[in-house]
């Protein structure tokens, strides 16, 4: 169903486009990050003085620098779809954060929002991704999942194994912004190109409008359904408005390749399977979206991406890979180890509970994953994921004979 | 979240079966009445602050409701929505305050002597009578739109023309982001405090965003006279106390509100208010007299008897538990208050409470004797 915008696509890495086929071809923006236009001014009754947030008690990136004069100047300015800077802030505002814990605290609402804000974005940008300046600096992509060494773990300690990413469609807004037709625009598009994959990939979609009491059940069971999102951090950005039209879940046949649509980005990828065989997962995980971008060129759209910031998602804490690589393993002794913070640190991962972000480990079995995002490419963080976990393995291994572990030296960054 | 027209602008291009919300599951007034047909009919109109049908629409669209309970499903943004919008409201107006015509108007009474008896009511069945409203202020637009330097605006004049009131109603005003714990607790003891609000239903529509910001609750020093600022509504003002006076806290109600709102007609902000609508308020429910009156009161015996839910339907009433709404009455003590909002007027309402407490009062007291009431069932009021 062809919509009436004009769509002109950017080229990328020499990957030519080849011409349009089928209905869903629509238009979109010419992307040059430095000549987007910022749309109408914004209606203000009161000057900036009045309106700029009361964040003393805040603890999060947002707070942390916007200041009443970056505030007062990019206050009136608007993406050229009608983004503000109050819409992109008002996460951070309604949710002041733990004094340990720091949020982002803003979100974009398209991929312009990263320009037009970008006074703001820039410094937020630097502070969570350990100094990486989007003005100086590049981010390198690399699928290239052939060059990964050495990521087949020891199953006794490694029960699965897990590469997720997200994936923006370029020219749509993005789900704190989008309009009802933008994002039933994102499922046609990602549907589409999807019901394209083959062999070990090929699979079906639910749609959450539709399903049934069946499906449900046996998506709840294999731990695929994801469900309105309840964080406030997610809500008071706006993106469960229309809960759930256009939202939906694809798995290929296998259980391994599983895509959300339009929760908390237009596409969330994810590789997994039990048991230790990280590279296989990584295999998967690149073989899979070298396959749905080239399906969606195809029919005429692409991902949103910049060498600046690499991939585009909505939270500026998953910018340039989006990837989080990661494992649940077993570490009953080193748990107890207080140094255990201090390797995960230097080895540049982190820990989380098996429930997920914010829960507590079971049992002495962790979720470890690469603690970066960007200013790495994939093929990078994911060795460093693999590298970390065969280390924290024989560290346990070692507590188990009686002997001593050691405090590795801290991983080099990116500078 | 209101966002506005610049946005909304964007969306018109693209076709409305595009845009239009799939309310096949949905139970609300909203609903009912918006087809695809009104909806592309008025998507691209705005209200003159910027408030977009999306924008009034949205809770209904992120709230389905439920079979049982038909919620509204819509706000306002702002004093001139009900215009802009009224292809959707003056249906959905009509629906929930009893076939209200477009061409109605509404009666507004708040001289308290014009109210018969009430206050009469035996202290032995009546625990407590309490009379709430809200008012909206000219000039600013509603919860769900307003932006902080607005609602601070609004705070601002709130708590002027709140301490400057004086006997009766002279107290204090306890901004929420200042408050010390001691503050804190009191108020919840004297079950004042009114917490940020967690129903969806209120906050898709965007109200609770940049809490605890310009909020704030002001109470007299005898704890009988209570207003919030920047919840739901601009105010929400309560008269209350023990006991089964109802005309005295209808009077205290009364003169509070028209003491307020002098005070604000001098700065140049009134209330919002027209002949049509009588007092606007951010949801349609609460438009005409926005006034809930009602009393605690221990029906052990009435409230089991089959005929209970007739007789309240017939005397314009309506029942909940003590908790407040959607709670169960505990021991047999229920809150009776009035269903009706628009189309008649406070004094009209508040009788109408007053008279039909007294009258099932003395029918409880009738079971009590093992009489029978059937003769004492009223007619339809």
């Amino acid at each position: 169903m062809a919509s009436s915008f004009s769509r002109i696509l950017t080229t990328r890495r020499k990957i030519g486009l080849l011409s349009a086929v089928g209905g869903s071809v629509t238009a979109g923006f010419l992307m040059h990050r430095e000549h987007v236009k910022a749309g109408t001014p914004v209606r203000r009754s009161y000057p900036a003085s009045a309106e700029y947030p009361d964040l003393r008690k805040h603890n999060n990136c947002m707070a942390s620098h916007l200041t009443p004069a970056i505030y007062a100047k990019l206050c009136d300015k608007a993406t050229p779809n009608g983004y503000t800077l109050d819409l992109a802030i008002q996460t951070g505002v309604d949710n002041p954060g733990h004094p340990f814990i720091k949020t982002v605290g803003m979100v974009a609402g398209d991929e312009e929002s990263y320009q037009v804000f970008g006074d703001l974005l820039d410094p937020i940008i630097k502070e969570r991704h350990n100094g990486y300046n989007p003005q100086t600096m590049t981010h390198p992509t690399d699928l290239d999942s052939s060059k990964i060494h050495s990521g087949n773990f020891d199953p006794r300690y490694v029960l699965s194994s897990r590469v997720r990413t997200g994936r923006s469609i370029r020219g749509l807004s993005l789900p704190p912004a989008c309009t009802r037709a933008e994002r039933r625009e994102v499922e046609r598009v990602v549907v589409d190109a999807l019901a394209g994959l083959k062999d070990d990939l090929a699979g079906k979609y639910f749609s959450l409008t539709q399903m049934t009491d069946a499906d449900q059940q046996q998506l709840i069971d294999d731990h695929f359904l994801f469900d309105k999102p309840v964080s406030p951090l997610l809500t008071c950005a706006g993106m469960a408005r229309d809960w759930p039209d256009a939202r939906g879940i694809w798995h290929n046949n296998e259980n391994t390749f599983l895509v959300w649509v339009n929760e908390e980005d237009h596409t969330r990828v994810i590789s997994m399977e039990k048991g230790g065989n990280m590279k296989r997962v990584f295999e998967r995980f690149c073989k899979g979206l070298k396959e749905v971008e080239r399906l969606i060129q195809e029919r005429g759209w692409e991902f949103m991406w910049n060498e600046k910031l690499g991939y585009i998602l909505t939270c500026p804490s998953n910018l340039g890979t989006g990837l989080r690589a990661g494992v649940h393993v077993k570490l009953p002794l080193l748990s107890k180890d207080p140094r255990l913070s201090k390797i995960l640190d230097n080895l540049r991962l982190q820990k989380r509970g098996t429930g997920g972000v914010d829960t507590a480990a079971v049992g002495g079995t962790y979720d470890i994953s690469n603690l970066d995002r960007l200013g790495l490419s994939e093929v990078q963080l994911v060795q460093t994921v693999i590298d970390g976990v065969n280390y924290l393995i024989e560290c346990e291994k070692r507590l188990e004979k009686g002997q001593d572990i050691k405090v590795p030296p801290p991983l080099k960054q990116f500078k | 979240m209101p966002f506005g027209n610049t946005h909304n602008n964007f969306k018109l291009n693209y076709k409305v079966e595009d845009e239009f919300p799939d309310l096949s599951k949905h139970n609300n007034h909203m609903a009912k009445v918006l087809s695809k047909e009104l909806y592309g009919k008025i998507r691209d109109r705005q209200t003159p602050s910027g408030f977009t049908l999306d924008d009034v629409i949205q809770t209904g669209v992120d709230n389905p409701g439920h079979p049982f309970i038909m919620t509204v499903g819509c706000v306002a943004g702002d004093e001139e929505s009900y215009e802009v919008f009224k292809d959707l409201f003056d249906p959905i107006i009509s629906d929930r305050h009893g076939g209200y015509k477009p061409t109605d108007k509404h009666k507004t009474d708040l001289n308290f002597e014009n109210l018969k008896g009430g206050d009469d009511l035996d202290p032995n069945y009546v625990l407590s009578s309490r009379v709430r409203t809200g008012r909206s202020i000219k000039g600013f637009t509603l919860p769900p739109h307003n932006s902080r330097g607005e609602r601070r605006g609004i705070e601002k004049l709130s708590v002027e023309a709140l301490t400057s009131l004086d006997g009766e109603f002279k107290g204090k005003y306890y901004p929420l982001k200042s408050m010390t714990d001691a503050e804190q607790d009191q108020l919840i003891n004297d079950h004042f405090l009114f917490d940020k609000p967690v129903s969806p239903l209120l906050t898709c529509a965007g109200m609770a965003r940049d809490w605890p910001d310009g909020r704030g609750i002001m109470h007299n020093d005898n704890k009988t006279f209570l207003v919030w600022v920047n919840e739901e509504d601009h105010l929400r003002v309560i008269s209350m106390q023990k006991g089964g006076n109802m005309r005295e806290v209808f009077k205290r109600f009364c003169v509070g509100l028209q003491k307020i709102e002098e005070i604000f007609k001098k700065h140049g902000h009134g209330f919002m208010w027209n002949e049509h609508l009588g007092y606007i308020l951010t949801c349609p429910s609460n438009l005409g007299t926005g006034l809930r009156g009602g009393v605690h009161v221990k029906l052990p015996k009435l409230s089991t008897h089959p005929k209970f839910d007739e007789i309240l339907n017939r005397l314009r009433l309506q029942k909940r538990g003590t908790g407040g709404v959607d709670t169960a009455s505990v021991g047999g003590v229920f809150d009776i208050s009035n269903a009706d909002r628009l189309g008649s007027s406070e004094v009209s309402q508040v009788q109408l409470v007053v008279d039909g407490v007294k009258l099932m009062v003395e029918m409880e007291k009738k079971l009590e004797k093992g009489e029978a009431i059937d003769s004492m069932i009223p007619a339809q009021k």
